[in-house]
């Protein structure tokens, strides 16, 4: 197992001093991140220090106060909302740490949703998912409601649902938080697998040092200030 | 648990007496296992050998006791060395990391930055054993998940003591990191 | 938890509800506060309407007390404690004013309630509300009809209600006879008009109507915020409460919200209650103090809401199994079965179905429980389908698009609560047909034709009696000469006897009817070929049914004019030129029999007493004239009626009935817009965390939007295509009950399908920004 090497060196996707308060509360002070295509960096730190923030600022999902986040060649915050929902509907994908299917739908249609948001006809939006779910090896909960599946499961659900429109970014929060170790190492494992399997770059918000270290490297957020530790590894 | 890097260390926060060194060392590290004098002697004077103590002043009276002992330049330069060196991965190394957390925030530094350094080299080691997990078998994989397991403890240990470094500096009665010093 | 048993552990169950339901912190006090406010209005709703009864009544036996026109009893010699009265009533901008000229023949007249002594010649007494009319400027063109010194006002006894325009004017022109009565007391006993039996149907059955949406509302309003509270619910059962102990508490918390909301209604009521007096509708205002609540009924509504409450709330427990780690709903799958649901209205058309036939206007009364319990039963099979029509249908709905699929499958997973909050828009709207139809049907029966000719005049005015000389021309000049006044014609109607003829039984002399008017004026009484003044004619129309022919005097006949005693009337030889000429009805559709005479036939100068009539041809676009008019012939003498005229009449009860209903549909409806919009409201924070997923994926804002609108818009079409089956069956049942041909009332299904749609569609249009606000990343949080 290597870690990819990008052809491109100029990151994928980076977010540079971003600032975030809500309120009088800072949740981001200065955090910066650049993110290569296809690499999975783990994003850790304490509760409370700003890593959900800084995500969802990654993703176009809350404007950031100050700072910019380049997706390609493109500012987030210079584009349309709509815009921005259409990046999240193709480039991007979710998985949060739990909650997170819709709970009327079934674990196939919750997949297939994110193609069919796309235009994708429904049969063959809920064919993929199906192949997904053989990835993820959930299979047999395709016709299940959320509501009745294990949590290690919905998670898988959500992994392939996340992965299912082939996103070049994928935004983890948490994943693993509310799962047992063995449930928390099978999510981990799938998805790393199948993230690299699609060459998508990983996002990976954990507080877990264990699940941290499915990444190629890590950054550590403390009172929203980033210190991106540089390894000299590779 | 390196007893001369110790001592650099606690000297960089202040010049001190010889007895005060081991009386200090043993309260903070020692834990139930005080330092002989000949040790505490032999260390100073192999630090006074390599240039990175001096003597900074010598009491009416005779015998070695007598001396105050400062930290050189070229001791400094070897302390940051030291606490910006992460330790190698092991079991049971509270002691070391507690003693340069505790050194950090005596001479100044920013604490933080010592406990992320030993959290990259940390992952570091864990990232190998999890990629040698995902190959191997399952033998292979339950004897990395135990060293992974206790990495782990050891980076929450790590975690927790970052999180209470306010805490640590207060009873050590010095004041709590700057927070300027801690941007790199 | 100390285990409790017995009556007080139960008791303190009930209370410990009672108390959770403050201690939900801010979101459990607004929920709560919904609670109350929701079944406040419902309850003030109700009260009002039970209230309807007793607010008739005060009306009436106000309007008894100061009743003046006795028919058909012998009038009471003149004497020391006899007045006079003449009916003097106006209209101003289509409101009606009551008026009345009083002139006591003694020194002890009867005072009409509200009246401290009689005003004198000249003075006159008013309403509070004609007071203030007459001074303010709306006031202008009435001013001059009522031009008398005011002294003083009619207390509240003396009114229908305190918006009443009234007056009495003393005066001392008056003679017995000629439609003024001779009275020894005001009031009589109140006859209370009565509504006739298809009247008292509509009635009863707009009560139905009206009233069971609120009670569907107010089963609603009670489980506003009842998921937050089923989860309350759970941690109780966490901490040991038992499945009794979770029923008792949540009957508690259940109790707590019906009882606020009882005081919250009856604060509402009275409240309203004192604003009531502002308003007029139609001329009717109501005396606060008329509002009162029928006993019986208030008492079996304090009773009934917190019995509802509890029921409902038990009722809900019974779907769902409140476990301690959560709330597990057992309904999905559960097959919803539908025969109890169909027994409701066919046991509800089974109840009406011997009625068929059987209710007309002047029949019997019918038997009303059994009416109002059909119709009850036939409505209340709306609410009871529709969650299964929901469910069988939603079932078997796939496919389609995202917001579709997410409608559809959120559906399918809660039937229940989306049925329960269209269910009252679904009985408002059957019954809003039902009765539509009704109307439709029987509205012929109280339309009349009068057989005016608008064509030829739009106005007449009338003066009993009291009018000298002869010459009606002079009489129409007074109106012709009014800005808007296109035309007038005048004919003074009197009646002539022969000489020494003697009054019969009933004091009667045998008379026949005189009328004079120049030519122009006589064409529209009779079809003349040739006419030029001097001539006279004599109309002999068909004679009444059962009567003998009617004998004119013949030409040459020496007769007697006027009313008046034997001697003192004027002497007129019949024409001997006198044409007998075809009839024709006058404008206001009546035949004019009997002579007819210009005036240079008579000796003009020498007639008194005479009646009158001018007929006028109006610029209707001019607002003023008809007041300019008015006052016009109030100058001649305040009795003289003006009077518009119109092709058709229709009852003016029904009017009222009518206008009151839509009123009331509306009211609910919207009522129950408020509750459907609670509803969502909490479905869509419920699901804030779904929604902010979703948008996190990139889903758009619309289609999110028109997921809300389907699934509301599906469980609203379904109900309302029942309302439509089962509002024109009731409708249909009704119509044959009352002898009218069924079917179908197009127009009215589709006005009130219209107006329910349309107030889903604002309700969820006034939801869209709280999804919008919901959709904000916020909602992504992990607590
Ligand atoms: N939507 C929000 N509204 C208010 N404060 C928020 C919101 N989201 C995050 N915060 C605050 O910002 C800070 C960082 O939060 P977050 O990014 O969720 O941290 P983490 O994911 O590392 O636990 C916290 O203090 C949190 O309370
Ligand atoms: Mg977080």
């Amino acid at each position: 197992m290597t870690s990819p090497t990008p052809a491109d060196d100029r990151p994928l996707l980076s977010a540079v001093d971003l600032h975030k308060a809500y309120g009088s509360t800072p949740a981001l002070d200065g955090a910066t991140l650049h993110l290569r295509a296809g690499e999975i960096v783990a994003v850790m730190g304490a509760s409370g220090s700003g890593k959900s923030t800084l995500l969802h600022c990654l993703a176009g999902i809350v404007p950031p106060d100050a700072g910019q986040v380049h997706y390609r060649d493109r500012e987030l915050s210079a584009m349309s909302d709509a815009e921005r929902s259409a990046l999240r509907r193709t480039e991007f994908g979710f998985v949060f740490q739990f909650g997170q299917l819709v709970p009327e739908l079934s674990c196939l249609e919750n997949v297939a949703l994110p193609l069919r948001l796309g235009g994708t006809r429904r049969r063959v939006a809920e064919q993929r998912a199906a192949e997904w779910l053989g990835r993820l090896e959930v299979t047999e909960v395709a016709g299940h409601r959320p509501g009745e599946v294990s949590g290690g499961q919905g998670q898988r659900v959500a992994v392939a649902r996340a992965l299912v429109t082939a996103p070049r970014v994928l935004f983890a929060d948490e994943p693993t938080g509310a799962l047992d170790s063995l449930n928390g190492e099978q999510v981990m494992r799938l998805l790393t697998e199948a993230a690299r399997h699609t060459g998508a770059a990983v996002v990976l918000v954990t507080h877990e040092p264990r699940v941290a270290a499915y990444a190629d490297r890590e950054i550590v957020v403390r009172d929203g200030r980033t210190r991106e530790t540089v390894l000299a590894e590779r | 648990m390196s007893i001369g890097q110790t001592f650099l260390g606690l000297l960089e926060a202040s010049p001190r007496h010889g007895y005060e060194l081991k009386r200090v060392y043993d309260e903070r590290f020692g834990q139930g296992r005080p330092l002989h004098y000949g040790q505490v002697y032999s260390t100073l004077a192999r630090l006074l050998k390599s240039g990175l103590v001096e003597v900074d002043g010598v009491e009416p009276g005779a015998g070695p006791e007598r001396k105050r002992y400062a930290i050189t330049a070229a001791g400094v330069t070897d302390v940051a060395r030291w606490l910006a060196q992460p330790e190698k991965p092991d079991t049971y190394l509270q002691n070391t990391l507690y003693a340069k957390v505790v050194l950090g925030l005596l001479t100044g530094r920013d604490a933080a930055d010592i406990l992320d350094v030993q959290r990259a080299e940390h992952l570091r080691l864990m990232r190998a054993l999890t990629r040698r997990k995902a190959d191997g078998d399952l033998a292979d994989q339950l004897i990395c998940d135990f060293a992974l397991f206790h990495l782990e403890a050891d980076l929450r240990w790590l975690e927790l003591t970052a999180a209470r470094l306010d805490q640590l500096a207060a009873t050590l009665r010095v004041p709590a990191p700057h927070p300027d010093r801690s941007t790199p | 938890m100390t285990p409790r048993r017995g009556r007080f552990g139960r008791v303190a169950d009930l209370a410990l509800g009672a108390r959770l339901v403050f201690a939900g912190g801010r979101s459990g006090v607004s929920r709560t506060l919904m609670t109350v406010v929701g079944v406040g209005l419902g309850v003030a709703l109700l009260l009002t309407s039970t209230s309807i009864s007793t607010m008739m009544d005060g009306r009436s036996e106000r309007a008894a007390a100061r009743d003046d026109q006795f028919y058909g009893v012998d009038e009471p010699p003149p004497g020391d404690r006899t007045v006079l009265v003449a009916v003097a009533d106006t209209v101003y901008r289509d409101e009606a004013i009551r008026g009345r000229l009083l002139q006591p023949e003694g020194a002890r007249p009867p005072l009409p309630p509200g009246l401290t002594r009689l005003p004198g010649p000249g003075d006159m007494v008013v309403s509070p509300a004609l007071a203030r009319l007459l001074d303010s400027p709306d006031g202008a063109l009435l001013r001059p009809r009522l031009d008398h010194r005011i002294v003083g006002t009619i207390a509240d006894p003396g009114l229908a209600g305190p918006g009443e325009y009234a007056y009495y004017l003393g005066t001392d022109q008056l003679r017995a006879g000629g439609g003024t009565m001779r009275i020894d007391h005001f009031g009589a006993e109140s006859t209370g008009e009565g509504l006739d039996p298809i009247l008292m149907l509509l009635v009863l059955i707009i009560f139905v109507v009206l009233l069971l949406p609120i009670a569907v509302f107010i089963a609603a309003a009670v489980r506003f915020g009842g998921e937050a509270r089923d989860r309350r619910l759970a941690a109780l059962r966490l901490v040991g409460a038992d499945a009794a102990m979770t029923r008792r508490i949540a009957a508690g918390e259940a109790l707590v919200g019906a009882v606020l909301g009882l005081l919250a209604g009856a604060a509402f009521f009275l409240l309203g209650r004192q604003l009531v007096e502002r308003f007029t509708l139609e001329g009717v205002s109501v005396f606060a103090g008329d509002v009162r609540p029928d006993p019986v009924l208030a008492a079996l509504i304090v009773l009934a809401v917190p019995a509802v409450a509890v029921v409902v709330a038990q009722l809900a427990l019974r779907r769902i199994v409140v476990e301690p780690l959560g709330v597990v709903r057992r309904s999905a799958g559960r097959r919803r079965r539908l025969w109890w649901r169909l027994t409701l209205p066919i046991v509800g058309a089974a109840l009406l179905a011997p009625l068929l036939g059987g209710i007309d206007q002047t029949g019997a009364a019918f038997n009303q429980t059994q009416v109002i319990l059909g119709v009850v039963l036939l409505l209340v099979g709306v609410a009871a389908l529709l969650p299964w029509l929901v469910d069988a249908v939603v079932r078997r709905l796939r496919g389609g698009s995202v917001s579709w699929q997410l409608a559809i499958r959120r559906l399918q997973l809660d039937t229940e609560s989306s049925a329960r909050m269209v269910s009252g828009v679904a009985v408002a709207v059957a019954g809003g047909i039902a009765l539509q139809m009704l109307f439709a049907g029987v509205q012929h029966a109280y339309v009349r034709p009068t057989g005016q000719d608008v064509d030829r005049a739009q106005a007449m005015v009338v003066i009993r009696a009291g009018l000298p000389g002869a010459a009606p021309d002079a009489l129409a000049e007074r109106f012709r000469t009014l800005p808007g006044v296109d035309g007038a014609v005048a004919v003074l109607d009197t009646a002539v006897f022969p000489v020494g003829s003697a009054p019969d039984e009933h004091g009667e002399r045998p008379g026949s009817p005189l009328r004079i008017a120049d030519c122009a004026a006589l064409r529209e009484l009779a079809t003349l070929d040739r006419c030029a003044d001097g001539d006279a004619f004599q109309v002999v129309g068909e004679p009444a049914p059962g009567r003998p022919a009617r004998s004119l005097p013949a030409p040459g006949r020496s007769v007697e004019i006027g009313f008046g005693a034997p001697g003192t009337t004027t002497r007129w030889t019949v024409p001997a030129g006198l044409r007998t000429v075809p009839g024709r009805n006058d404008p206001a559709g009546d035949e004019s029999t009997g002579l007819l005479a210009t005036p240079g036939a008579l000796a003009p100068a020498t007639l008194r007493g005479l009646g009158g009539r001018v007929f006028l041809d109006l610029d209707l676009s001019r607002r003023d004239t008809i007041e300019l008019v008015r006052n016009a012939a109030a100058g001649i003498t305040p009795t003289a009626e003006v009077h518009r005229l119109r092709p058709t009449e229709e009852v003016t009860r029904f009017a009222q009935i009518r206008r009151a209903l839509f009123i009331g549909v509306l009211a609910t409806l919207l009522l129950l817009g408020a509750s459907l919009l609670v509803g969502i409201l909490e479905q869509l924070r419920e699901r804030r965390r779904t929604l902010a997923v979703l948008v996190a994926f990139g889903t758009r804002r619309a289609t999110l939007s028109a997921s809300v609108l389907w699934q509301t818009a599906v469980p609203v079409l379904l109900g309302l295509a029942l309302a439509i089956v089962l509002g024109t069956v009731l409708g249909g049942t009704l119509l044959a009950m009352v002898n009218q041909a069924v079917r179908p009332d197009w127009p009215s299904i589709a006005i009130m399908s219209g107006i329910a749609g349309a107030v889903v569609l604002l309700v969820t249009g006034l939801s869209l920004p709280a999804l919008w606000r919901l959709l904000r990343p916020g909602g992504l949080r992990t607590e």
